[in-house]
C-alpha cells in the first residue's frame, strides 16, 4: 500500500515536471513564436471581440507571408492560440493563466475591453509575460505601475477633449457650457475624466453631468433638460447603445444643440442604423482609414481598408486597424530585441518608436501610446440620404470642414 | 441640478407624460406576469427575454423592409408558439411545484434565451426606424415622440381586447376558473392543461407586443431583458393578482415615479429607485398583513 503511494506520487512528480519542461519550450515550437489571446467571441462583446480577432489574423497573415520575423539570423512565423473568453472578466483570468502556465505561452495578444484588460494584466503582469494590447483604454490601466503592459492605444481620458478644445476655439476662446451624460463603466468614467480636465483647462462649466444606467435604452431625461438648459455642447458615452439611444431621441425629441460628441459611433453603425439623423454628430476614434500613416505591411489606412474589406468583407472598425497594430509592435520589438527572452522583449517593447499605418507607437512608462493623438470625425450626408464619416480634426488630417453650429431641426 | 423640476416646471409636465407613456407599455408586460402568476402560480423570470424576442421579431421584419409596426401583429402569432413551446418543454413539468422550483426553471430559461439570442443575432446594439416623427407641445416645450404614443396606444387596444376576451370567450372563462379552482375547474371538464399552454402563450404573445414596441421606441440587445421582468414583477406586486386596473394604474405609477426619479436623484439611480420602491412596498405589505392577523385573532 505504502509502496504503492511512493510510486504514484514519484510518478506524478515526473509527470509535472515533464509537462513544464515541455511548457517552457512551447512560446517558439519550431519556426513558430506562439502568442496567446483570450478573446470575446460570444457573450455580449462578441461583436468587437470579432473585430478584434479579425485584426490579429490579418497581420499574422500579412506578417507570415512578407518573411516573418527574423530573431538571431532565422526566420520565425506568428501563431495565436486563442480562446473564448465569453465577454466575462473571470473567465479571462482564467484563460491567461491556462494560456501562461498550462500552454506555455510567453507572449500575450490583450482582449477586447477595459474591463477584461484589467482582469488579465495582473496574471500577465505576475508571471512576467509581455502583453501587447490594443482595446483597453481605460486610464486605469496605466496607473497601476505595470511593466509588461503595452497599449497600441490612446488612454480614454483623450477620446473627447479635442472637442471641448475645439467647441471653445470655435466660441472666440471663451469657455462653454457643457452637458455630459456618461455611462456608469470604467471606459466611459474614463472619458468623463477626460472632459472635466478639459473643462477645467479652458474654464468651461459642466452644466449637466447625468451618470447612466448600465441598462441604458432610455435616456430622455438627459435629453430634456439639455433642451430647456440649452448647453455649448453635449457629450454622450455609454459604448453602441449609448450612441444609438442618443441620436434616436435626439431626433425624437427634436433637441438643438451645437455640438453633440460622442464615442463609439462606428461600433454602432450610427450613420446605417439611424441614417440622415446622426448627420452632424462628432464621434472619437482611435483610428480612420483616411490618415496618411504609413508602414511596409499595409501601406497605409486606405490599403489596409480595401484588404481588409476583401478578407472579411466590411470597412475595418478601429478595433480591428489596432489590434492589427499589436501585431506589428510585437514583430519589432522581437526584432529589436533579438531574442526570445521575456526580460530582453519587454524592454524592446518599452523602446519602441514606430509608425505604423495606424498611427505612431510610442509608450510611456505606464504603457500608453503617447505618440497617435485621437482624431474626431463628424458624421455627414449627402442629399441622396447616404452618409459618410469624415475626419474633422486634427486639422493636420481633416478632409472635411467641421460643420459648427449643427442646424436647427426646424431648418433641416 | 437638484430641483430643476422646479426651475423648468414644464419638466413636471414632460416627465408626467412620458412616465405615463411608459408605464403603459409597462403594464401591458406586467399584465402578462400577472395572468400566468395568478392561473399557474408562477413566476415568470424569463418574462424580459421573451420580450426582447419579440423585439428582435420586429426588428428582423424591419430589416426585410417591412415597417415595423406590423412587428405588433407578427411577434405576438409567432411569440404565441414560442409560449405554447416553452410550457410544453419546461413548464408543464414544474407548474405544481413549489415556487421556488419554478422560478429556478424559468430563470435556466432565461440564461438560455440570452445566449441562445446572442448567438443568433450578435450582441450589437440594434432598434428599428418607425419614423414616426413627433409631437410637440405647449410652444415645443414638452415633446413627445410619436413612436411612444404609438406604442401607448396599441398596448391598450392590446389590454382592452384581452380583458374582453377573458369575459366573452370560452377560454377565457377556463382560465379564469382555473386561477379560482384548478382543482374544481378539472372536475368540472375544464382541460387545466390546455389552459396553462395557452395562458403561457398568451403571455408570450404579450411579451411580443411589448417587445416589437420597445424596437421601436428604444433599443434592443440579448441581455436587455432583466430590467423588464423586474419591472413587471414590481408591478404586479403592487396591483396584486388578477386585478387589471391595479395593473395598469401601478404601471404608469411606476412610469412617472422613475422618470421624476431621474430628475430629482439622477439617471444613475433611475433602476435603483425601483428596487428601493420594492423593497418598501414588500415591507408594507408585511407589516399590513401583520396588522391583518392580528386582528383575526
Amino acid at each position: 500500500m505504502k509502496l504503492n503511494k511512493i510510486i504514484l506520487s514519484f510518478v506524478s512528480a515526473l509527470v509535472i515536471l515533464f509537462s513544464t519542461s515541455i511548457a517552457s519550450f512551447a512560446k517558439v515550437v519550431g519556426d513558430k513564436i506562439i502568442l496567446g489571446a483570450a478573446i470575446s467571441l460570444t457573450g455580449k462583446y462578441s461583436s468587437n471581440g470579432v473585430h478584434t480577432q479579425n485584426g490579429y489574423n490579418m497581420a499574422v497573415d500579412r506578417i507570415n507571408s512578407m518573411g516573418g520575423v527574423k530573431v538571431g539570423g532565422k526566420t520565425y512565423k506568428f501563431d495565436i492560440i486563442y480562446y473564448d473568453d465569453e465577454s466575462n472578466p473571470k473567465r479571462a483570468a482564467q484563460l491567461a493563466e491556462r494560456l501562461i502556465s498550462q500552454d506555455g505561452v510567453e507572449f500575450m495578444l490583450g482582449p477586447y475591453s477595459s474591463g477584461l484588460t484589467k482582469a488579465i494584466a495582473p496574471v500577465t503582469e505576475k508571471y512576467g509575460v509581455p502583453m501587447v494590447e490594443a482595446n483597453g483604454a481605460s486610464r486605469s490601466l496605466f496607473t497601476k505601475g505595470y511593466k509588461y503592459l503595452f497599449a497600441v492605444l490612446a488612454p480614454a481620458n483623450l477620446y473627447l477633449d479635442v472637442a471641448i478644445e475645439t467647441a471653445v476655439e470655435l466660441n472666440g476662446g471663451k469657455p462653454v457650457r457643457i452637458a455630459q451624460a456618461f455611462e456608469q463603466d470604467a471606459f466611459s468614467q474614463d472619458v468623463r475624466l477626460g472632459i472635466l480636465d478639459a473643462a477645467e483647462r479652458t474654464g468651461s462649466k459642466i452644466i449637466i453631468d447625468d451618470k447612466l444606467p448600465k441598462e441604458l435604452n432610455d435616456m430622455a431625461a438627459t435629453l430634456v433638460k439639455v433642451k430647456q438648459m440649452k448647453p455649448d455642447v453635449l457629450v454622450v458615452s455609454g459604448h453602441t447603445k449609448g450612441a444609438l439611444t442618443a441620436i434616436r431621441q435626439i431626433a425624437e425629441m427634436k433637441v438643438d444643440v451645437p455640438m453633440l460628441a460622442m464615442t463609439h459611433c462606428d461600433a454602432a453603425k450610427l450613420s446605417k442604423q439611424h441614417g440622415k439623423n446622426s448627420q452632424y454628430a462628432l464621434c472619437a476614434s482611435q483610428w480612420h482609414k483616411s490618415l496618411t500613416y504609413k508602414d511596409d505591411f499595409f501601406k497605409d489606412g486606405m490599403t489596409y481598408a480595401a484588404d481588409f474589406e476583401k478578407e472579411f468583407g466590411y470597412d475595418p472598425p478601429y478595433q480591428s486597424a489596432e489590434s492589427s497594430a499589436a501585431l506589428l509592435v510585437f514583430k519589432d520589438a522581437f526584432e529589436r530585441a533579438n531574442s526570445f527572452d521575456q526580460k530582453k522583449v519587454r524592454d524592446a517593447l518599452a523602446a519602441t518608436n514606430m509608425q505604423t499605418f495606424y498611427g505612431n507607437i510610442k509608450f510611456a512608462p505606464g504603457g500608453q501610446n503617447v505618440d497617435k493623438p485621437m482624431v474626431l470625425f463628424q458624421v455627414m450626408c449627402d442629399a441622396s440620404g447616404s452618409c459618410e464619416n469624415k475626419v474633422v480634426a486634427p486639422l493636420k488630417w481633416a478632409s472635411a470642414k467641421l460643420i459648427h453650429p449643427i442646424p436647427k431641426w426646424s431648418e433641416r | 441640478m437638484d430641483f430643476l423640476v422646479f426651475q423648468y416646471p414644464m419638466i413636471t409636465v414632460q416627465a408626467c407624460l412620458d412616465g405615463i407613456l411608459l408605464g403603459v407599455l409597462f403594464a401591458l408586460i406586467a399584465y402578462g406576469m400577472a395572468l400566468q402568476w395568478g392561473v399557474m402560480n408562477i413566476i415568470n423570470i424569463a418574462q424580459g427575454d421573451l420580450v426582447i424576442l419579440g423585439g428582435y421579431i420586429a426588428y428582423f421584419m424591419y430589416l426585410y423592409g417591412i415597417h415595423p409596426a406590423w412587428g405588433v401583429i407578427v411577434a405576438p402569432v409567432i411569440m404565441y408558439f414560442v409560449g405554447i413551446a416553452i410550457y410544453k418543454l419546461v413548464i408543464n413539468k414544474v407548474v405544481d411545484r413549489d415556487l421556488f422550483i419554478s422560478i429556478l426553471a424559468t430563470f435556466g430559461i432565461s440564461i438560455l434565451f440570452m445566449q441562445l439570442m446572442n448567438f443568433a443575432f450578435g450582441a450589437d446594439v440594434v432598434l428599428a426606424n418607425s419614423g414616426y416623427g413627433t409631437t410637440m407641445l405647449f410652444d415645443s416645450n414638452v415633446v413627445l415622440p410619436n413612436s411612444k404614443i404609438f406604442s401607448a396606444f396599441i398596448s391598450i387596444l392590446f389590454a382592452a381586447c384581452l380583458v374582453i376576451y377573458m369575459k366573452k370567450s370560452k377560454l377565457g372563462r377556463a382560465i379564469r376558473a382555473t386561477a379560482q379552482n384548478a382543482r374544481a375547474a378539472k372536475i368540472l371538464g375544464v382541460d387545466t392543461e390546455k389552459v396553462y399552454a395557452a395562458t403561457f402563450g398568451i403571455n408570450a404573445a404579450l411579451c411580443g407586443v411589448a417587445g416589437a414596441l420597445i424596437s421601436i421606441t428604444f433599443t434592443i440587445h440579448p441581455y436587455m431583458g432583466l430590467p423588464y421582468t423586474i419591472r413587471s414583477f414590481m408591478i404586479v406586486i403592487v396591483a396584486g393578482l388578477g386585478n387589471l386596473p391595479g395593473v395598469a394604474m401601478s404601471g404608469m405609477g411606476l412610469g412617472v415615479f422613475e422618470e421624476f426619479a431621474d430628475y430629482i436623484l439622477g439617471t444613475e439611480f433611475r433602476i435603483g429607485s425601483v428596487f428601493l420602491l420594492l423593497v418598501l412596498i414588500l415591507v408594507y405589505r408585511r407589516f399590513k398583513l401583520s396588522r391583518k392577523r392580528e386582528y383575526l385573532k
